[in-house]
């Protein structure tokens, strides 16, 4: 069966990195005149050289999104149903070997999250997990989706990858879309920053995608971690990603994250610092390469930049997020998988996109499969 | 008067109006009720039984309009035939504007799965609205599918390009016993005026006037043209040409006196 991993292993990093590094104003300037633009034009576009452009990417980003997404900005929050992992990925803080107290929710706990994160007006929420199969497996997620179900119309997780027919066999229980980050799309790095556990095969990652197309599930998450490795390049490796899933499973919709690493207790510190416009820029980028896909970002980020980002690109926003099992009601001051930095509430950020003469969006999804 | 009639209901407007993508739902109560429009659209995956500030419902049940939920979000008829029971029962109306688009993309119409889903909704008592390629032939067996109107695209949706079909809405307009409603596409007043010129129904607006700079102005804009447009057509557009006409450069050898009868 053709994969990703065909495309991928076509390329060379070292090659990609100095073409995105040699392109010019030219090029830049072509592909800004451009109506539709390929992934030759967003090299140009994330390149040095386009950093002069970003007032006129800035617009023509915000304006783009206007046309195809309307003045909305969607909410939703992460829930953590698990810290238990048995991976070791030396930028996280649930990795196997960081000694902290593990904990996954169980039925009556997920119930108590479940009312605190409805309460504040969320209609679609993300489930989070790290990858530990005996106790967060299939039987986990079987239980635990359709007690969700019963509360939010629209449930995204972000777990281990998993088989196609396991994503077959969530989506009727009310699965819609799956966040699966590369992490990085380069592969000697990938191991030195996963060197055990299942999370250290890349191949098989790298393949997920084309495991969730396949099975048919709505939504696709993408996205490095930005600071593993050069952001150019591995977004260049998004975008052909992202480019080759849209001419293959041509039915599923698409989003793109952008975490920045963030520090926590005892990780790393980040090998490419990406500053604030370098953001918006590779924003602005996404969304010049590709008007429908969806963007999405966290409180990861500043409050003051995610208020100046509502209409420059992105579509998606968390809010009030908790990153810790638990972290709305059950055991609020357990350790965290990374600081957040916007603290507000969703009430708050609300406020602010309707400020901006925007509509917060908490419900946009109705399960009609089933 | 001139009257729009959908399966029995009358319009004095002609202009349909979508409800997303506005900033905000105050300014978008305030467009509708500024374009006059009777029959708005709504996203049943937008509809939330919850009580936010910003839920949409509560500035969409006016006396004035009628709304169309729509099934936009399903991929196949099936989905569509669940979404209009849920619609039915949420917004407590059988019409229904029919949207299957299983490209995420382009939101492109699939007609076959559309055209199963009409016969089947018509058969349970729905007054079916489908969304549609401009298609003479698909809209001639959505008729006969039991369709209370067809909506073929005049462009991609959301793309403001206006009439790109234009060829095509002629022929619809053409053959078609019900009426036609010109979808997607509409940027501009003077794509609706024109839509309307060509003999189109009415028009469906959305992402026209909800991005506009001030939806209120777009919406009344909106509702100037259609009229003006309408107008237009009821009092017979005389055929336009790239060329002056000389009265008969063809026929004038037939005046000459050398005729066949002269000739004895």
């Amino acid at each position: 069966m053709p994969t990703f991993e065909t495309i991928f292993r076509q390329y060379e990093w070292d090659d990609v990195k100095g073409k995105i590094y040699s392109k010019t104003t030219a090029d830049v300037e072509v592909a800004l005149r451009k109506s539709r633009r390929g992934t030759e034009d967003f090299m140009a576009l994330i390149s040095p050289a386009a950093a002069p452009f970003l007032e006129r990417m800035a617009a023509l980003s915000g304006q783009l999104t206007r046309q195809r997404f309307g003045k909305t900005i969607q909410l939703y929050a992460p829930v953590y149903l698990s810290n238990e992992c048995q991976n070791i990925c030396t930028y996280c803080g649930f990795s196997l070997n960081n000694p902290l107290r593990r904990k996954t929710l169980t039925g009556a706990e997920m119930l108590h999250e479940i009312e605190a994160v409805k309460n504040m007006g969320f209609g679609h929420v993300l489930l989070v997990t790290g990858e530990a199969w005996q106790t967060v497996g299939m039987d986990y997620f079987s239980r635990a989706l359709p007690i969700f179900k019963q509360h939010f119309p629209q449930i995204s997780i972000e777990v281990q990858p998993m088989e196609e027919e396991d994503y077959r066999a969530l989506t009727p229980l009310g699965l819609h879309s799956v966040l699966v980050y590369q992490e990085t799309y380069h592969e000697g790095d990938y191991k030195k920053h996963h060197p055990k556990g299942r999370k250290s095969n890349f191949a098989w990652r790298l393949e997920t995608p084309d495991r969730l197309g396949r099975a048919g599930v709505h939504k696709i998450g993408l996205g490095v971690l930005i600071g593993l490795e050069d952001w150019r390049t591995d977004s260049f490796f998004t975008a052909l990603h992202l480019d080759y899933l849209q001419r293959t499973y041509w039915q599923t919709r698409y989003s793109i994250s952008f975490p920045r690493l963030r520090p926590f207790s005892g990780g790393l510190p980040p090998k490419s610092i990406m500053n604030d416009r370098e953001l918006l820029q590779l924003i602005c980028a996404y969304r010049l390469l590709s008007p429908d896909v969806e963007l999405s970002l966290s409180t990861r980020e500043s409050p003051r930049f995610r208020d100046h980002l509502v209409p420059l690109g992105v579509t998606t926003m968390s809010a009030g997020s908790r990153t810790n099992p638990g972290g709305y009601a059950v055991e609020p001051d357990s350790l965290e998988q990374f600081e957040i930095s916007d603290e507000r509430s969703p009430a708050a950020v609300a406020e602010m996109i309707r400020r901006q003469g925007y509509s917060p969006v908490w419900k946009d999804w109705d399960d009609f499969g089933h | 008067m001139d009257e729009l009639i959908i399966a029995g209901q009358a319009f004095t407007s002609r202009l349909f109006i979508g409800t997303g993508k506005f900033g905000d739902t105050g300014i978008m109560e305030r467009a509708l009720l500024a374009s006059g429009s009777q029959l708005v659209t709504v996203a049943l995956r937008r509809v939330d039984a919850g009580h936010q500030p910003d839920n949409l419902m509560a500035h969409l049940r006016h006396p004035l309009f009628r709304l169309l939920p729509n099934t936009s979000g399903v991929r196949n008829a099936r989905e569509a035939v669940y979404a209009a029971e849920l619609a039915r029962e949420a917004l407590e109306t059988n019409w229904l504007k029919l949207e299957i688009h299983p490209d995420p993309r382009y939101l492109l119409p699939d007609p076959v799965e559309t055209l199963a889903a009409t016969e089947a909704l018509a058969a349970k008592g729905f007054i079916v609205l489908p969304y549609i390629h401009a298609d003479p032939v698909l809209c001639k067996r959505l008729e006969s599918a039991g369709a209370a109107a067809v909506m073929p695209l005049g462009a991609p949706i959301g793309s403001n390009k206006g009439l790109c079909t234009k060829d095509f809405l002629e022929i619809i307009i053409e053959q078609s016993n019900v009426p036609v409603v010109v979808d997607a596409g509409i940027g501009a007043p003077s794509h609706a005026a024109a839509a309307m010129e060509m003999g189109a129904d009415a028009v469906l607006v959305n992402t026209a006037i909800a991005v506009a700079g001030n939806p209120v102005a777009m919406a009344e804009a909106f509702a100037a043209a259609v009229a003006a447009g309408r107008k237009a057509y009821l009092a017979g557009l005389p055929a336009s040409s790239n060329s002056a006409h000389a009265s008969s450069p063809v026929l004038a050898f037939l005046d000459d006196a050398d005729d066949f009868n002269t000739h004895q």
